[in-house]
């Protein structure tokens, strides 16, 4: 399992760069995911879709799909693409400090 | 006399209907099995049509004659269930009061979901072959199709049966082939998936037979609308794919009845305990087939193996047990790979598809995640099994739970 200092904040990942640990995040990690991730500086629209994404992930104990950020999180999906662009669901995940969506089946 | 209803009588459902009528005492108990349609259909059967290996006749047969006599059956639409008062209103206003509730409500193809998609194009070079009625119009469109782009998109997961749309496409390859305009047509298979299929390595071989196929695949795309006047299909992030004509597998939701009912999640799936089937809200509810919101494959062969565990939980909970959590997820799935064969995969939430024999290790007849003749007529011969065994509860020769003998890691 990588480890890496984050914002000064040693910080698990598993082998395809999500955090382990929901309990490591810090807005700060965040903000370096993002820039990681090539998004740049987080918005209020990026913290609406992160605090959400959060909340429900402690609520269900999953990350939240694109159709669910959407209808019970109030963010339309054509917005969610422009704030996380390619795979919003995984790159949003990634930020928020949750593990990989699971996807299906 | 003690209540127990089913909503629902399609795979799941009639399968319930059959084990509880097997397992309870009559005296007992009364079972009520209620569905809208008289009609029950052999899904399976649909992939087959628009190629005109079955017509709609050999899909049907009357639900009726699948319900034992000894179970009550209603033919109506619900109104609403009303969990906290143990009872579900008729469209008729009749009241049906339960002391046990089995949702088998199934799911359904939503193509209104998406714009565009059930619009000007819709049934005209834009079909789905979810519905029988789908499944015909695009027979009678293949039939005449001289050739072009043919493109499959899955628009989100989860579907039924994840491995039709790949079925469709290995069939869709043979039966160009057969007519002689193979070279005609250019067929793409469109998914949000990042590859072929749910799984890694079933992923890895099903993508080496789109390649072998000459089948594109385009990984990872969102269809965000339809652009039906200009034939193409636009993503989310504005990637535009170019068709002549549109297989579509819109998105799956469960039952209107379960949000009318305010019983289930943003898909309309129930809630469901993942290794139990009890719902995660009501104690008295449990929950079977394509209706749960389960991360297990929704296909008939796992509605089957959780009407097993089902069955044992329901006659524990009455006799004041705990539930056993014996459902693993277990699915097996035959894949017709056209020219006569056929893949088999079987598989639960925990162990991915691997390579093998199947059911018996090393022998077979069966080969998992390989192509053989053998597979295919355990395909066709399924139908038989399928109304004849599986919809009347009859123990067939295969555990619920998945078996890791003859499998290959």
């Amino acid at each position: 399992m990588p480890v890496k200092e984050i914002a000064g904040i040693q910080v698990d990942f598993d082998d395809e760069g999500f955090m382990t640990n929901p309990d490591q995040w810090t807005k700060e990690v965040a903000q370096a995911l993002a820039k990681e991730e090539g998004i740049g500086e987080l918005t209020d629209g990026h913290w609406k879709v992160i605090d959400f994404m959060r909340n429900d992930f402690k609520e269900k104990g999953q990350p939240p799909t694109i159709r669910r950020i959407n209808k019970v999180g109030g963010v339309p999906t054509k917005d969610l693409y422009t704030l996380f662009p390619k795979g919003p669901a995984k790159k949003a995940a990634k930020i928020a400090g949750l593990g990989k969506p699971q996807g299906c089946v | 006399m003690k209540k127990i209803l089913i909503l629902g009588a399609g795979t799941a459902g009639t399968i319930m209907a059959n084990k509880l009528s097997q397992n309870l005492n009559h005296e007992e108990w009364q079972i009520t099995i209620v569905d809208k349609h008289e009609t029950h259909y052999y899904q399976p059967g649909f992939l087959f049509i628009p190629f005109d290996i079955y017509s709609r006749n050999d899909v049907v047969k009357p639900k009726r004659d699948y319900i034992p006599t000894s179970v009550e059956m209603i033919l109506s639409s619900v109104e609403v269930i009303e969990p906290e008062n143990n009872r579900v209103k008729l469209t008729d206003n009749r009241i049906l009061g339960y002391d046990y509730l089995i949702l088998a409500t199934g799911s359904q193809i939503k193509p209104e979901e998406t714009v565009g998609l059930k619009e000007g194009g819709w049934y005209k070079n834009i079909f789905e072959f979810y519905t029988p009625e789908g499944a015909v119009e695009l027979q009678k469109f293949l039939k005449h199709w001289q050739g072009g782009r043919l493109v499959l998109n899955i628009i989100e997961m989860p579907i039924k049966c994840p491995v039709a749309p790949l079925e469709f496409l290995f069939l869709a390859d043979w039966w160009f082939t057969e007519k002689g305009i193979r070279d005609k047509v250019d067929i793409t298979f469109v998914t949000p998936l990042p590859g072929a299929f749910t799984k890694p390595r079933a992923a890895q071989i099903l993508g080496s037979f789109l390649e072998k196929k000459n089948i594109n695949l385009v990984a990872e795309y969102n269809t965000g609308s339809v652009d039906w006047e200009n034939n193409k299909l636009v993503s989310f992030d504005e990637q535009e794919i170019e068709y002549d004509l549109l297989v579509t597998i819109p998105t799956n939701m469960g039952s209107d009845l379960i949000e009318r009912s305010g019983m289930g999640d943003e898909l309309n799936f129930v809630p469901t305990h993942k290794h139990t089937l009890q719902s995660k809200k009501y104690e008295n509810v449990f929950v079977i087939g394509d209706a749960t919101d389960l991360p297990s494959s929704k296909a008939g062969s796992v509605a089957h193996f959780q009407a097993d565990v089902l069955m044992e939980n329901f006659l524990r909970h009455i006799d004041g047990l705990p539930l056993l959590e014996d459902f693993d997820g277990h699915a097996n799935c035959f894949i017709e790979s056209g020219f006569g064969k056929g893949l088999l995969i079987d598989f639960n939430y925990d162990v991915e598809p691997l390579p093998g024999k199947f059911p018996l290790p090393g022998v077979g007849p069966f080969s998992l995640l390989q192509e053989t003749k053998m597979n295919h007529w355990g395909k066709m011969m399924f139908r038989w099994v399928y109304w004849n065994l599986l919809l009347k509860g009859s123990e067939l020769p295969i555990e619920a739970q998945m078996n890791m003998a003859g499998k290959m890691r």
